[in-house]
């Protein structure tokens, strides 16, 4: 039972396409939020982190020449007007993802998973996306038996910025998968048209970062 | 059931990546394991076949353009094909030399999106 690739659809132009990335720890139900809300059932890619990637203060155990390999699920859904979004969930238990430049590069942002069991498994992934000034949003899966976590105590135990939203969610239910990647594309929104409105015009101004290092 | 190493458990399959060992990664791509003086291929990078395989194909190469008749990124050839990332990337790089297929870079890839493609995306996903 292989997975086959879809039949053409008759318009061939080719649509403009979004990464989105769903970290967290291993066994958070990265694959299950992916499985949710994909058109297709997810797939498995595998790549390389190239000694590159890995950083050099990295050598226990580590050959200077080794590579890693990663393993991911995606999943896609077409949207109307050629427009595809492409969800990688990220390595969960491989040590070197968060090393990896190449997955955030392009990304229109982030969805950190959590468990409420197991808060620090997502330490990493929040690590990731700030130290790539990747947006994300957090979205704590509702496992059943998990106490309802208040979400100012979860951003107080994750220690992140007030403005990334924070979501209760149930990875198994498609409406509540979407609901999660509308949360992070309106944070991306929120954050695209701050200093637009702030100057009152220009696009180009909104895509510099918020912060702005003035140039020496 | 979620993440990474459950799943081919689940689909009672062997780990298909290994399939043939490692000679086939080998053979196929020639001995090359990443694409000659180019930037390696984003996953979400869209490849379009430009024509039909012609005669003399190589297999894979074939079944690229086969399935690239609409656009399809790297990873998903990379799954429908069991063949890393990295492999797809030589294969595709070969293919761009000979003009049998396009690339398209992912939107996203150039600069932050614009509002209109985030609007275009809320809509969307609230309509699916």
């Amino acid at each position: 039972m292989d997975p086959q690739p879809p039949e053409p659809a008759p318009d061939a132009a080719a649509p403009l396409v979004i990464k989105i990335l769903i970290a967290g720890g291993f066994g958070v139900g990265k694959t299950t939020l992916v499985g949710a809300v994909s058109d297709i059932q997810p797939l498995r890619t595998e790549a390389r982190l190239s000694d590159r990637s890995l950083g050099v203060d990295d050598t226990s155990g580590v050959d200077q020449k080794s590579t890693t390999t990663v393993a991911m699920d995606f999943g896609r859904i077409t949207l109307h007007d050629g427009l595809v979004l492409y969800l990688f969930g990220t390595p969960g238990q491989e040590r070197f993802w968060f090393m990896w430049d190449e997955l955030a590069s392009g990304a229109l942002g982030g969805v950190v998973l959590v468990d409420t069991r197991r808060l620090e498994e997502c330490f990493p992934a929040i690590d990731y996306f700030e130290r790539r000034r990747l947006p994300f949003i957090v979205a704590v899966n509702g496992f059943d038996g998990a106490a309802a976590h208040d979400a100012e105590k979860i951003r107080v135990a994750l220690d992140i910025a007030p403005d990334i939203p924070i979501v209760q969610c149930d990875v198994r239910e498609r409406s509540s998968g979407k609901h999660v990647l509308v949360t992070l594309v309106e944070h991306v929104l929120t954050l695209t048209t701050k200093p637009r409105r702030a100057t009152g015009r220009s696009a180009v101004l909104a895509t510099g970062r918020s912060g702005g290092c003035s140039p020496p | 059931m979620s993440d990474g190493d459950s799943s081919d458990k689940d689909r009672g399959a062997p780990r298909r990546w290994a399939e043939g060992g490692p000679e086939r990664l080998y053979v196929v791509t020639g001995g090359r394991n990443r694409p000659a003086e180019r930037v390696a291929l984003d996953l979400v990078a869209l490849i379009v076949a430009r024509g039909a395989p012609g005669p003399g194909a190589h297999p894979e190469q074939a079944a690229i353009l086969r399935m690239c008749t609409n656009p399809l990124s790297v990873a998903e050839i990379s799954a429908y094909l069991s063949l890393p990332a990295s492999m797809v990337s030589v294969l595709v790089g070969d293919l761009i030399d000979g003009g049998q297929v396009e690339v398209r870079a992912p939107a996203s890839a150039a600069a932050l999106p614009q509002a209109a493609v985030l609007e275009a995306v809320i809509d969307g996903l609230s309509r699916i």
